[in-house]
C-alpha cells in the first residue's frame, strides 16, 4: 500500500472521517490553549458528563430529522419530566425505581401525543412541536412554581448524573496505582470485541466472494482505532474511571445505531426519510414509522431530563431550555440531512461533543459569554457548509 | 441545410467506475431533426449534459462547437444564452404556479423591479400558439395532462430565442395522440428553422421524424445514418443498438393459463374526497391464474387509480365494491395488507413514489421485501448484496455495483431496479403500470420474456400501458378504461388497435 492509496481512500471518506477529524483538531486547539488542562483525565470525565444530556437528545433527533420532521418540544419536555422525577422522589415520596420507569414512559407518552397531529392529521411536526414547547415549558412553570427549585436528597437518583462505576480493586492498590481498574478492563474488552467483530464481518464477506478492502489497509485501521480505544480508555482511568452518564450514553448510542443500521425498523426509517411515498407502496406504513420515531425522541427525552436534574441534583424552572437547539445543532454537525434519509447515530454523539467541547473549551479559557455563542454558530455552520459540499463531491 | 449548426468532438466523461462516454463525436446540421438513440446507459442523456452545461466544461473531455465556435459552457445558463434549450427526461416545471408563470419562468419580463405580468402573459400566449396549445394560460401546470405540460415545456424553451432544442425521451409518458400532436410540432418548427435533438426509444417514431441518427452503445457513437438515403429502419436500428439482432420484439409464450380465477373485482367504485371526483365506476373485471391481462386506455382514463385502489388504496378513496382473492373477499388497508394478500404493484411514476433515489440498488430492491433477508428483524446485509446481485444479472441492469445510488443509474435501469423491487416480493398478482416506460428495445425482451417465464410458472400480471404494440404483444385478454369505466373487453386475437382506440375514446 502506498501514501496515494491511502490518501485516495481519505478522499472518499471524507464525509465519514471528516466529523472524527474536526473533533481531534477541535480538542488538539483547547488543548494547546489550556496548555493541557482541557485534556485532563478530570476535564474529560466532566466534558463527557456534560455531553451525556444532549448526546441522547441528539440521537432521537437525528432519527426525527432522518424522517423528515422536527421536534422543538424536547428542551422544556426534559425539564418538565426532570421536574416530575423530582417531585415524584421528594413531594411523594415514591422509590427511584418506581420513579425511573415512570418518567421514561411518560417520556413515551409525550413523543406519541406529539406524533399524534402530525401522522394523522398531517400537521407539520415543526408546528405541533411548537406547541409542545409552550405547553410544557408552562407545565415546568407550574410544577416550579410553589417550591420554585426541588433538590433531590436520593442518593441513587444523583448518581446517574455525578457517580462513577464502582472498582473492584481500591484506587491506591499497588497494581496501577491511581487508575481505575474495571475501566480499563472494560476498555480491553471493547478493543477485543472490536477486534474481534471486525474479523468476522470480513469473514463473512469474504465467505460471499465480495471484495474487502487490502488486509493492510485494514490491519492499519484496527491499529489505529485500538489506539484510540486505548488512548480513551486511558483517559477516563486516570481520574475515577467510567461514569454512569457516559455508560448510558454509550449504551443508548450503540442500541440505536445498531437498530437504524441492522434491522428492518431501521431500513424502514430511513425509507420513509428518503422517500415517503415509495416507502408506503412498499407496504411501510409511515404513520406507524412517525409514531416509533417519535415515541424514542420521547424516551430519550426523559432520559435526557433525568440525566440533568440528576447532574444538578435538582430540578429548576428553567430546566432544559434551548437543549432542542443544542441537540439540533448537534444533529445537523454529525451529519444529518435536512432533505432527509441521510444520517448516522454515531455522527449524531461526534456532533454533541464536537459542540460540548467547544462550549467546555470556551468556558475553560473563560471566553465571554455573547463570544461563545458566536463561535457556536459559526462551527455550525462550517460544518453544514463542509458536509453539504462533500455530499456533492460524491455524486 | 448542411452546416453543422453543432459539433460534438471526441467527448470522454467519467462517473466513479463507469465511462459513460468515451471518445464520443456527434454532430447535427443546421436546420434538421436529429434523433439519438442506444440501449438504457448507453450515455444519451449525459452526452446533452455535457452539452447543456449540466457538467461544466473540464468535467469532461473534448471540444464542442456550436455555429462554428468553440463554446465552453460552465453552467445551464451558459448554453441558454447561446441558443440551447433542453428539456429533460423527467418534466421541470412547477406544478402549483400558471401556465404563463412557469413559460417565462428564470427570465421574466420586468417594469422596473416588478415582473410585468400584462406584457408576461401576451408573451406567453405569443409562445402556447407557436405550440399550438390552445388552453387558458392562466390554469395551473398540475391540471394539464403530460401531453399539455410537455407541450409547456416546448413553450417554455421556444420563449429563449432557441436554436437548437434537445428532448430527451419527451414522447415516453405520451400517448398515440399527444405524440403524434409533438411530432408535428417538431416538423413545424424545423420548418422555422429550429434544429432538434430527439432522444427515443420508440423506434417507430424515429423512423417516421429523423433526418438523420445517430446510435449511441456502451459510451461510443456506433454509426450516423441518413434517413433520406433510406438508411434507416427498425432493424438497421435495433442490429446497431443493440448489436445483435432481435427479430420477434414479443417473445413467444409456452403453457397454457388455467381457469381459476386469482384476483375478481365487482361494481368497484371510487371517490377521491380530495379532488372531489369519482375515479372509478361499476368497474368489474377478473384475472385467471398464469395469465396477463392487458389494461388499454389514453393517459388519465383511470387505470393507475384502479391499480391503486386494488393495492390497498393508499391515496385514501371511498371505495364501495368488492375485491376477491381466490374466492375470498378481502379488504385491504394499506399497501402492506395488499403485498401480504399477494398483489404486488409496480409503479409508473418511478422518480415520484418507486424508487428512493439517495439509497442504493440493492436497498431499494429488497425494501418490500425486508423479512425475506432478515432474521428476527435483523437484516442479513451480506444476503441482501447476494439477491441483488442476482437481479441485476438476471435483469442486465448497468451498474458498476449493486451498492450505487439509483439516482446515478440511466432512466432505463432505474425502471429495471423498479422490476426487480418486485420480482423480488414474488406475489401471485404483479400489477405493472407501464413497465417499459423509458426502455430500450434489448431491455424490453428481457422485462417481457421475464413476464412470461413468471405466468408460466403461475403468476398472473396486469399489464397497464399506454403503447397498445405492447398491449397487443404481451396480454391474453385487454380491458379498456375510459374516464373511469371499463368500455369493453377483448381476447387479444380479435383485438386491433382500431378497435381499442375505438373502445378508450368512447
Ligand atoms: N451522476 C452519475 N454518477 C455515476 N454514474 C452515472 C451518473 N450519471 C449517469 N451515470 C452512468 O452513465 C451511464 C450513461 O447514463 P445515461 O443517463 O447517459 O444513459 P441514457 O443513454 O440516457 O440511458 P436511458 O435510455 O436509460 O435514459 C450509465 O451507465 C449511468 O449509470
Ligand atoms: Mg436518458
Amino acid at each position: 500500500m502506498t501514501i496515494k492509496d491511502l490518501q485516495k481512500a481519505l478522499r472518499q471518506n471524507i464525509r465519514d472521517y471528516g466529523m472524527y477529524i474536526a473533533l481531534i483538531i477541535i480538542m488538539a486547539i483547547f488543548t494547546f490553549l489550556t496548555k493541557g488542562i482541557f485534556i485532563s483525565s478530570r476535564n474529560i470525565a466532566n466534558l463527557l458528563n456534560q455531553t451525556g444530556y444532549i448526546a441522547v437528545l441528539a440521537v432521537g433527533m437525528t432519527l426525527v430529522i432522518i424522517i423528515r420532521h422536527i421536534d422543538l418540544s424536547v428542551g422544556f419536555l426534559s425539564g418538565f419530566l426532570g421536574a416530575i422525577a423530582a417531585v415524584m422522589l421528594v413531594n411523594w415520596h415514591m422509590s427511584v425505581w418506581v420513579t425511573l420507569p415512570a418518567v421514561l414512559v411518560l417520556g413515551i407518552l409525550a413523543g406519541l401525543l406529539t406524533a399524534l397531529p402530525v401522522a394523522k392529521l398531517g400537521i407539520p411536526s415543526f408546528v405541533a412541536s411548537l406547541a409542545g414547547w409552550l405547553i410544557y415549558r408552562g407545565a415546568l412553570l407550574m410544577v416550579t412554581s410553589s417550591t420554585g427549585t426541588i433538590v433531590i436528597p436520593d442518593k441513587v437518583f444523583t448518581a446517574i448524573g455525578n457517580g462513577y462505576i464502582p472498582d473492584f480493586m481500591p484506587a491506591d492498590s499497588p497494581f496501577l496505582p491511581g487508575l481505575h481498574k474495571l475501566t480499563l478492563l472494560l476498555g480491553l474488552f471493547a478493543i477485543i470485541w472490536f477486534i474481534i467483530s471486525e474479523i468476522n464481518a470480513r469473514k463473512s464477506k469474504q465467505a460471499y466472494n465480495f471484495e474487502v478492502p487490502p488486509s493492510d489497509m485494514f490491519v492499519l485501521k484496527l491499529i489505529f482505532m485500538t489506539i484510540i480505544l486505548g488512548l480513551i480508555t486511558w483517559v477516563l482511568a486516570g481520574y475515577n474511571g467510567l461514569s454512569w452518564t457516559v455508560v448510558i450514553m454509550l449504551v443508548v448510542v450503540l442500541v440505536f445505531d445498531y437498530i437504524a443500521k441492522q434491522t428492518v425498523v431501521g431500513r424502514h426509517i430511513y425509507a420513509v426519510g428518503g422517500n415517503p411515498e415509495a416507502a408506503e407502496l412498499s407496504g411501510i406504513s409511515v404513520k406507524k414509522v412517525t409514531f416509533m420515531v417519535f415515541g424514542a425522541m420521547g424516551f430519550l427525552t426523559a432520559l435526557s431530563g433525568i440525566l440533568f436534574a440528576s447532574r444538578l441534583q435538582s430540578a429548576t424552572p428553567t430546566g432544559g431550555t434551548l437543549f432542542e437547539l443544542d441537540c439540533i445543532a448537534a444533529a445537523y454537525i454529525g451529519g444529518v440531512s435536512a432533505a432527509g434519509g441521510v444520517g448516522k447515530i454515531t455522527g449524531s454523539l461526534i456532533g454533541a461533543l464536537v459542540y460540548m467541547s467547544l462550549m467546555n473549551g470556551m468556558n475553560l479559557l473563560g471566553t465571554d459569554i455573547s463570544l461563545q455563542y458566536v463561535i457556536r454558530g459559526a462551527v455550525l455552520a462550517v460544518a453544514v457548509i463542509f458536509d453539504v459540499t462533500t455530499r456533492k463531491v460524491r455524486r | 441545410m448542411n452546416t453543422p449548426i453543432l459539433e460534438m468532438k471526441n467527448i470522454t466523461k467519467d462517473f466513479p467506475g463507469v465511462k459513460a462516454l468515451s471518445d464520443v463525436s456527434f454532430e447535427v446540421r443546421s436546420g434538421e431533426i436529429h434523433c439519438l438513440v442506444g440501449e438504457n446507459g448507453a450515455g444519451k442523456s449525459t452526452l446533452m449534459k455535457v452539452l447543456s452545461g449540466v457538467y461544466p466544461y473540464g468535467d469532461y473531455s473534448g471540444d464542442i462547437l456550436f455555429e462554428g465556435k468553440t463554446q465552453k459552457f460552465k453552467s445551464i445558463a451558459d448554453s441558454e444564452r447561446a441558443g440551447i434549450a433542453i428539456i429533460y427526461q423527467e418534466l421541470a416545471l412547477v406544478p402549483e404556479l400558471s401556465v404563463y408563470e412557469n413559460i417565462l419562468l428564470g427570465h421574466e419580463i420586468k417594469r422596473g423591479p416588478s415582473v410585468n405580468w400584462n406584457e408576461t402573459i401576451k408573451k406567453a400566449n405569443e409562445m402556447l400558439k407557436k405550440v399550438r396549445l390552445d388552453i387558458n394560460p392562466a390554469s395551473k401546470v398540475k391540471d394539464l395532462g403530460v401531453g399539455r405540460q410537455q407541450l409547456v415545456e416546448i413553450a417554455k424553451a421556444l420563449s429563449k430565442d432557441v436554436k437548437l432544442l434537445i428532448l430527451d425521451e419527451p414522447t415516453a409518458a405520451l400517448n398515440e395522440d399527444d405524440c403524434d400532436n409533438l411530432l408535428d410540432l417538431l416538423r413545424h418548427l424545423r420548418d422555422e428553422g429550429v434544429t432538434s435533438v430527439l432522444i427515443s426509444h420508440k423506434l417507430k417514431e424515429v423512423i417516421r421524424i429523423a433526418d438523420t441518427v445517430t446510435v449511441l452503445r456502451d459510451g461510443k457513437t456506433i454509426c450516423t445514418l441518413d434517413a433520406k438515403r433510406g438508411e434507416v429502419s427498425e432493424q438497421i436500428l435495433i442490429k446497431h443498438m443493440v448489436g445483435r439482432e432481435i427479430n420477434n420484439i414479443y417473445p413467444e409464450r409456452k403453457g397454457r393459463k388455467s381457469d381459476e380465477v386469482v384476483l375478481d373485482v365487482r361494481d368497484w367504485n371510487a371517490y377521491d374526497p380530495k379532488l372531489g371526483r369519482v375515479v372509478l365506476k361499476d368497474v368489474t373485471f377478473n384475472l385467471k391464474k398464469g395469465e396477463i391481462v392487458g389494461f388499454a386506455g389514453l393517459m388519465g382514463s383511470g387505470r393507475t387509480e384502479l391499480a391503486k385502489s386494488i393495492f390497498g388504496n393508499p391515496d385514501g378513496y371511498e371505495i364501495r365494491g368488492e375485491l376477491r382473492i381466490k374466492d375470498q373477499v378481502v379488504h385491504l388497508r394499506s399497501p402492506k395488507d395488499a403485498i401480504d394478500a399477494g398483489i404486488a404493484y409496480a409503479t409508473e411514476d418511478r422518480k415520484g413514489n418507486g424508487l428512493i433515489l439517495i439509497q442504493d440498488v440493492k436497498q431499494n430492491i429488497t425494501l418490500a421485501n425486508l423479512h425475506q433477508i432478515s432474521r428476527r428483524g435483523v437484516v442479513d446485509v451480506n444476503a441482501e448484496v447476494k439477491t441483488a446481485t442476482e437481479y441485476k444479472e438476471a435483469l442486465n441492469i448497468k451498474t458498476p455495483s449493486v451498492e450505487q445510488q439509483v439516482v446515478n443509474l440511466s432512466g432505463g435501469n432505474q425502471q429495471k431496479v423498479s422490476v426487480a423491487k418486485w420480482l423480488f416480493v414474488d406475489p401471485d398478482v404483479l400489477i405493472l403500470d407501464e413497465p417499459t416506460r423509458g426502455i430500450d428495445v434489448g431491455a424490453k425482451f428481457e422485462i417481457y420474456t421475464i413476464m412470461n417465464r413468471l405466468v408460466e410458472q403461475g403468476m398472473s400480471i396486469i399489464m397497464i400501458s399506454s403503447e397498445l404494440s405492447e398491449v397487443l404483444g404481451m396480454s391474453d385478454r385487454i380491458y379498456i378504461v375510459s374516464s373511469g369505466r371499463i368500455t369493453g373487453e377483448l381476447p387479444t386475437v380479435e383485438a386491433t388497435q382500431e378497435k381499442i382506440m375505438q373502445l378508450a375514446t368512447s
